[in-house]
């Protein structure tokens, strides 16, 4: 049911972990759906230089939040502003119906990292 | 790659000695069992032949075996054939949170006619309360639908009991005892239930057949309307193959029961022990004593259940999971939340439900893979790092 590009990055996910010291931190969804999304991103001159996650989720949880690291790694945060939950799924080559809706947030966690940083960035 | 069935609950192999015994019916003996003429003779007979096969492993007669398409037509056939029988009596029907959708959705189906239902609660372990049980019952209450034994943690319920409480009152007893037939002792007399499911596909025969049994004198609305097939309770002519499938699969099971049951359960205490020893933050779902011996179901703390499914199916083994995303549905097993279970427990939970066709040398395979498959997968939870 699920792609080729999805079982890759689920087997083989990238960028797993947390960033030291992060710019900004993304944590997205609840344990009563069963995915939540932690998304760490170090900002340096308004580009996103590292981005590490941990995910506790499906198959479609785990593949989107490994897609949206390496889609977002060395973008400038407009750019990276524009990546959609959609993106994210079309770069996996689509995913199931069912999951579209509740595993899907990867992008979600990533606009909540950058918000972070501008919340911590305009404090300074 | 090694395959390894672990899945025995959601659906068997069907056996070689039961796949023999119907294919004549799918060759040589294909007439309709209805005729009177040399086709249908010999399909006529394995329907008989088979119908008392079953009712040996149920202790009943001929007169009380209903054939029907699947555990879900047969327990539809019996709620909704006794609710619509016995409407005149009242309106009220008890039932568990913990039933197959089979009959929660025949059950909620039913409100709809007016009809009323509650669904008694299970503890930590899974087991019913029998006093809430009887104080849930009302001179409207006109049927108990209980099951004998749960498909999701193998959970076993005190029917002999309950069909004592039933019968004390006058109130029609069924039970879906899908999941139990073949590993448990199913004799309608001793257990004293009015009607009982079974199903072929959970007792290595072809998925399409199934039993409905209905106690002499119970008064049933027919759920199929149709010619005169099983006495005029159920139409459509009849799964001849399907029949003498269903039929050597209950034999085997009487034959082989006892030494099966022995079997299967030194296969689950060595899953269960080699996985709490090898594998830390797990919790075993449901009595330990009070189930089937074939059930096996684990809670994976901090990580989620398809990605362990996934896991195990790249390395060969088939389980399944009462996570959300491997019930097509938002929600995690309503069994394991009844239960009391966290929606993070519920969503990491495995269920390995073993089979006749397992050996040692399968579960010792999947000691051996699991340990590194959770490690990695709680390498990735941020679940974890906030528990160690």
């Amino acid at each position: 049911m699920y792609s080729e590009k999805v079982m890759d990055h689920f087997s083989n996910p990238r960028n797993v972990g947390e960033v030291d010291g992060p710019s900004g931190t993304g944590m997205v969804g609840n344990p009563a759906c069963g995915d939540i999304m932690k998304l760490t991103i170090k900002v340096e001159n308004d580009k996103i230089t590292d981005v590490k996650f941990k995910t506790f989720g499906c198959g479609a949880a785990i593949a989107t939040s490994s897609m949206v690291t390496e889609l977002v790694k060395g973008k400038g945060l407009d750019e990276a502003e524009k990546i959609s939950n959609n993106t994210v799924a079309e770069a996996l080559d689509g995913l199931p119906p069912v999951k579209m809706h509740c595993s899907n947030l990867a992008a979600d966690a990533l606009h909540a990292a950058i918000e972070d940083y501008k919340k911590k960035n305009a404090a300074k | 790659m090694k395959k390894i069935y672990f899945d025995n609950n959601a659906t068997t192999p069907i056996d070689p000695e039961v796949f023999d015994a119907m294919m004549p019916y799918l060759k040589e003996e294909w007439g309709n069992p209805s005729s009177i003429h040399w086709a249908g003779r010999g399909a006529r007979k394995a329907v008989e032949e088979g119908r008392e096969a079953v009712c040996k492993l149920l202790n009943c007669t001929g007169l009380e075996l209903i054939f029907t398409s699947s555990g879900s037509e047969g327990d539809n056939h019996a709620i909704k054939g006794i609710a619509y029988a016995k409407k005149d009596k009242g309106n009220h029907i008890i039932t568990t949170k913990v039933e197959h959708p089979a009959v929660l959705n025949t059950c909620k189906a039913l409100a709809k006619d007016g009809f009323e239902t509650t669904y008694l609660d299970v503890d930590g372990d899974g087991l019913l309360n029998l006093d809430q049980l009887k104080s849930a019952i009302t001179p409207k209450t006109i049927l108990i639908t209980v099951m004998y034994a749960n498909n999701e943690t193998g959970v076993v319920f005190p029917i002999k009991e309950i069909g004592e409480i039933a019968k004390g009152r006058g109130i029609t007893f069924h039970t879906d005892a899908v999941q139990a037939a073949g590993k448990i002792p199913l004799d309608v007399q001793k257990l004293g239930v009015d009607l009982l499911t079974i199903s072929g596909h959970k007792l290595y025969a072809p998925k399409g057949i199934a039993a409905l049994f209905v106690k002499r004198g119970v008064r049933l609305v027919p759920l199929i309307h149709g010619g005169h097939h099983e006495r005029n309770r159920r139409g459509g002519t009849e799964n001849v193959a399907g029949i003498a499938a269903i039929g050597k699969a209950a034999a085997i099971a009487m034959r082989d029961m006892d030494k099966e049951a022995a079997h299967l359960a030194s296969l689950r205490a060595r899953l269960e022990k080699g996985l709490a020893e090898r594998v830390p933050h797990i919790k075993i779902n449901g009595h330990p004593e009070k189930r089937l011996p074939n059930t096996a179901n684990v809670s994976f703390e901090f990580v989620e259940g398809e990605s362990l499914l996934l896991n195990l199916d790249m390395k060969g083994v088939a389980a399944s999971s009462g996570s959300a995303c491997t019930s097509g549905s938002l929600e995690p097993s309503h069994v394991l939340l009844a239960m009391g279970l966290t929606h993070e427990m519920s969503h990491g939970s495995v269920r390995f439900s073993l089979g006749k066709m397992n050996t040692a040398e399968d579960i010792d395979y999947l000691l051996e893979i699991m340990p590194p498959i959770v490690e990695r997968m709680r390498g990735m939870s941020p679940l974890y790092a906030g528990a160690k």
